[in-house]
């Protein structure tokens, strides 16, 4: 056992996650401007992204609470946005099987979309590694990426002007997320489904056009799914 | 004074709001990691829903923020951000690059606020 845990397959996960950074940072850039959007401070800004650490159902949240929409309407969406890390949960979970309580408890905190598809696909490809170096290395990068540039956008967000626009790099990076999500025609239907009953219920009250419109969207990929086979 | 009022009114919301998140969000990522070796796996039953929770989510996030139903349908379609989104989904699809897609799409934006709609 090497006696640091700044060895290879720490560095390899560091140096992999790397090119990735290209679309956190600005990603996390615009959970910051969002926040001050929202009337939110700087500690609770910095507050969401290390407990929460979810980018997407944070910006969400934010959206939401900055509409003053009903608690149990922010708690909800944002969970439903979560609930796809139930997979990679149960997908990477074998690779962790081995190792202890704490450890495990530790790894599931840093666990996001990019250290999953990168770690996954690293273990398959090169048995050999050490998971947790390897993981840990990714993620934990992510980790520190992910709130310096909450704190920059917190920063910008103060300073720039409202007639920029800048929140408008929300939906944009959402749409960057959305177009590959769409892959196949179930996907792809259920992305069109969801998106033009939320805009047609945008004006529901409590704010439930989003809820409303991603639980059409699932609904309507199934049903695609089904008709088809 | 109403925005410091607002502020302080708003924080303890946030909190709530942040805390619960968080304990579920991390509830569901310690799920299998946690539980593995007591169960094999994700129900059928729950997998294939959870396979349209991105696209269906994230298109339900987008599309109300590019399109503003009105009277007309050319009210509807000459706004300036849905032209943005168009412009940048078209760059998302073809390089599949955030930074790519955040930046064509502001700047389209501002082309559109600031110059073409001025």
């Amino acid at each position: 056992m090497p006696d640091t845990v700044f060895d290879e397959d720490l560095l390899a996960g560091v140096r992999d996650v790397s090119p990735l950074m290209l679309g956190i940072a600005p990603f996390a850039l615009v959970a910051g401007i969002a926040a001050v959007d929202a009337g939110l401070g700087l500690a609770e800004a910095v507050g969401m992204s290390v407990i929460v650490f979810a980018g997407a159902s944070q910006l969400a949240a934010l959206e939401l609470l900055g509409e003053n929409a009903p608690l149990a309407v922010v708690v909800g969406t944002a969970v439903v946005i979560n609930l796809r890390m139930l997979m990679y949960s149960a997908s990477i979970a074998p690779h962790f099987a081995d190792y202890g309580r704490r450890l495990r408890a530790g790894l599931a905190y840093l666990l996001t979309d990019q250290a999953y598809a990168l770690s996954v696909a690293e273990f398959d490809e090169n048995p050999d590694r050490s998971r947790w170096r390897y993981y840990l290395g990714a993620a934990a990068s992510l980790w520190i990426v992910w709130q310096i540039g909450t704190v920059a956008g917190v920063v910008l967000g103060a300073g720039v002007p409202d007639a920029w626009g800048l929140t408008f790099a929300v939906p944009l990076v959402f749409l960057a997320l959305l177009v590959p999500a769409m892959k196949d025609r179930p996907t792809t239907v259920a992305g069109v489904a969801g998106g033009a009953v939320a805009v047609v219920a945008a004006g529901l009250p409590l704010n439930l056009g989003l809820l409303v419109g991603a639980l059409c969207g699932i609904a309507a990929g199934l049903v695609t799914e089904v008709t088809a086979s | 004074m109403t925005d410091a009022l607002a502020g302080v009114v708003a924080s303890p919301r946030a909190w709530v709001a942040i805390v619960v998140i968080g304990v579920v969000t991390y509830g569901i990522r310690l799920s299998f990691i946690h539980l593995f070796g007591r169960i094999d796996g994700v129900p059928t039953r729950v997998q294939r829903p959870l396979r349209y929770v991105p696209p269906a989510v994230l298109a339900a996030l987008v599309l109300p923020d590019l399109v503003t139903l009105r009277p007309s349908v050319a009210a509807t379609l000459l706004d300036e951000r849905l032209i943005a989104g168009a412009v940048a989904g078209a760059v998302a699809w073809r390089t599949e690059n955030v930074f790519a897609t955040i930046a064509t799409g502001m700047a389209t934006l501002w082309l559109f606020r600031f110059v073409v709609f001025a």
